[in-house]
């Protein structure tokens, strides 16, 4: 993950507090997204940047998951995403983030 | 279900870009306080 954003998204959990964030992802393949999950869940696993031992815990979906896909109007999400759910490999991306979110988040979104 | 959360968006120039995931979270209850698109790879 972008260094930059890895400072933005430390600062960010800092000013609203990490409880109330949550970090919804739009990687295309499988390995990426676990990896965006990683670092904003356990930390940097590539030890570069300011996440680096940072564990913020914080709550992360990707955007093709029922936790944020159910929270958007259904015609907004046609038009925006549904594309490229067509193309993508759902299951495996939601796996891999699932991983290391049941793995590393502290905090979740609750079902409805 | 995010009613009163902090969303941080994190799109992808392959995948889904912020942006797009930003004009489809504006119809949830959330706040967007950050959106980009990285290179994933």
């Amino acid at each position: 993950m972008d260094l930059e954003n890895q400072q933005r998204i430390k600062d960010l959990a800092e000013e609203h507090g990490p409880e109330n964030m949550v970090v919804v992802l739009g990687g295309a393949e499988a390995e990426a997204s676990g990896l965006a999950c990683e670092t904003v869940t356990n930390g940097d696993p590539t030890f570069a940047g300011p996440l680096a031992g940072v564990q913020l815990g914080l709550a992360c979906y990707h955007v093709l998951e029922p936790e944020i896909k159910d929270a958007i109007a259904e015609d907004a999400y046609e038009e925006q995403i549904s594309m490229m759910e067509m193309v993508l490999d759902v299951e495996e991306i939601v796996e891999e983030v699932k991983t290391y979110r049941d793995k590393y988040s502290k905090y979740k979104l609750e079902q409805v | 279900m995010l009613e009163g959360k902090k969303i941080a968006i994190l799109g992808d120039r392959d995948g889904i870009p912020g942006p797009a995931i930003e004009e489809a979270l504006k119809t949830s209850e959330a706040e967007i306080v950050f959106t980009t698109t990285e290179c994933f790879v």
